[in-house]
């Protein structure tokens, strides 16, 4: 891809990044800061790529550990911020789901647990 | 093997990246939280498994290994940290993958011919590195291998500044002449700079180094994206520094600092000079029973939780706690300060895990107003967050953050173990008011003692 192309696409990435978080509040924080520390182990795309086309072995052996790392960043990165968001589970919504939605029996069943 | 068609793994990628701003766009609501960090994953799967039939690639027994070590070391990781070690493998991860870019960018460069490319790669080789040593640094701040206190010593400033300009000179001659060797060096005065950029960087401030050093590592990832010629790269880490950058500014708002005051206040010297003494003024302490009777003939009673509150593992029993008054006719909210426990949002998620009901928890500016009509501000293992000296003392290293206003409730509880300062260490006045009681011990010992007496009144 040529150079413009690829310019076009990261400024417009920049202003959906801003736009995606920009009225998050202070009790999502750090689950959302996880998650997106989860997303840029997605490096791990670029680790293979370069492993795979290694031919010298200690490029491969310095590919193969930026392997572990990234998969390290991506898998860790999504467990830790599912395991923080797992503890919102007792929450009431924020607004009651609408009437019929299939979630309201998911609902009723939590709200009997309680 | 057939591989994939360039324009189907053009369009897989796209899926992946769409994937991704839907994960972050879902991380903005707590309803939708948990869906959006799933539908993130599966993105990051549709990428890997596209990966591996799109391009031809040897060593792929190798590199499907290199995965497994890396899943089979985090995964259970992750899966077992407690509640209260999250920032610190939060760090860890960040680090790692700033790490992962560090090290594609710089097996990339004999294979960079253009000027440009070359410039991309040492940009992700200094940001990636000082993404992952600043990260180390604020991993070992928060797990307490070392002080959580700013490290400032003189002529750092000066050492910093030499670090920059060699990397900006390594930087031009690698650009121009693509030598490794310098990229090497680059590479080492990179994680130089990184820690001494975090360093000075002391108590609270931490997890906000650390949302920054975040999206350091997501740009770190779109320029290797650059390198590599790879749209998911580029769109993925572009996403993560840009919404990591409005994240930490939002963070820092929340304590009332500025980004560039976290991480260069402590060079301008002396305002960021905690004690670590311990005060030999006189406190008034109490016993559990005292406690129990002040806070059961209590209207309306204010809980404050903190990071004392989070390692005593004592969320569960501070929610019987608040059940208990509740039965006893008693009004009980917890009051959640911003940056409560270690981070952001963090005692939120505790206290979440303990069940205590949504509507119960008031968030800063809702609850300040309430406490002059509060009997009791019981703290629990909260110190620098209800510290006054916030507001009121000018050098001081938590100055200018927003505070719960327990000041103003008629009757002051601080359950803390020791007179040790908090997190900031610095000391906290409010201890030494006649209208304050302190009960020292766990925090979970205390509250169970005190949960014992309420229920024997």
């Amino acid at each position: 891809m040529d150079g413009i192309s690829l310019l076009t696409i990261t400024v417009l990435a920049v202003f959906v990044g801003f736009e995606v978080v920009s009225k998050v509040s202070s009790t999502l924080h750090t689950p959302l800061m996880s998650g997106a520390n989860a997303i840029h182990g997605i490096i791990l795309v670029g680790a293979i790529i370069v492993a795979g086309q290694a031919t010298h072995p200690w490029v491969l052996a310095v590919a193969l550990l930026a392997v572990v790392l990234a998969t390290a960043n991506l898998v860790g990165g999504f467990v830790v911020t599912d395991r923080m968001l797992e503890m919102f589970r007792g929450r009431k919504p924020d607004k009651p789901a609408p009437p019929g939605a299939t979630r309201g029996k998911t609902k009723e069943s939590t709200e009997a647990k309680r | 093997m057939t591989l994939l068609d360039p324009n189907v793994t053009a369009l897989l990628y796209l899926a992946a990246a769409v994937f991704f701003i839907l994960a972050l766009k879902g991380l903005n609501s707590p309803r939708t939280a948990r869906r959006g960090n799933l539908i993130g994953a599966f993105g990051a799967l549709v990428a890997v498994i596209t990966v591996f039939f799109s391009t031809r690639l040897d060593n792929v027994p190798l590199i499907l290994g290199a995965i497994a070590v890396g899943s089979g070391v985090a995964a259970p990781v992750a899966r077992r940290v407690k509640m209260t070690q999250m920032p610190q493998l939060v760090a860890l991860f960040n680090g790692v993958g700033g790490g992962a870019a560090a090290l594609v960018a710089l097996l990339e460069l004999p294979h960079a011919e253009d000027a440009w490319v070359r410039v991309a790669v040492v940009f992700t080789l200094l940001v990636g590195a000082v993404s992952f040593a600043g990260s180390a640094v604020t991993f070992a701040k928060l797990q307490e291998l070392m002080t959580t206190r700013p490290v400032v010593f003189p002529g750092l400033p000066v050492i910093m500044g030499a670090v920059l300009l060699a990397a900006v000179g390594a930087a031009s001659a690698v650009v121009l002449g693509g030598s490794l060797i310098l990229a090497l060096l680059l590479l080492l005065l990179g994680l130089a700079a990184g820690v001494l950029l975090v360093l000075p960087v002391g108590g609270a401030d931490v997890p906000i180094v650390i949302s920054l050093l975040n999206a350091f590592t997501g740009l770190a990832v779109a320029a290797s994206g650059l390198v590599l010629g790879n749209v998911l790269l580029v769109v993925a880490g572009t996403l993560v520094g840009a919404s990591g950058t409005i994240l930490t500014r939002a963070m820092a708002a929340a304590m009332g600092r500025s980004v560039a005051g976290i991480l260069f206040g402590a060079f301008r010297g002396g305002s960021t000079a905690g004690s670590t003494a311990v005060s030999d003024r006189p406190v008034r302490s109490s016993s559990p029973e005292d406690v129990a009777v002040l806070l059961g003939y209590a209207q309306r009673v204010i809980i404050v939780p903190g990071y004392g509150l989070a390692v005593a593992q004592g969320q569960h029993t501070a929610a019987e706690l608040a059940l208990a008054l509740e039965s006893r006719g008693t009004r009980v909210d917890f009051a959640i300060h911003p940056v409560a426990g270690r981070m952001p949002g963090h005692m939120n998620v505790l206290l979440a895990e303990a069940n205590v009901p949504y509507e119960s928890l008031k968030e800063m500016g809702e609850i300040n107003a309430e406490f002059r009509t509060a009997d009791v501000a019981l703290v629990v293992g909260a110190n620098d967050v209800v510290n006054p000296a916030a507001k009121t003392t000018a050098g001081s290293p938590i100055y200018g953050m927003p505070i719960l206003e327990v000041a103003d409730a008629r009757q002051v509880v601080f359950l803390k173990r020791s007179m040790r300062p908090g997190f900031a260490g610095i000391e906290n006045d409010l201890m030494f008011e006649p209208q304050t009681t302190l009960l020292f011990g766990d925090a979970k010992e205390s509250l169970t003692k005190v949960l014992g007496a309420v229920k024997a009144l």
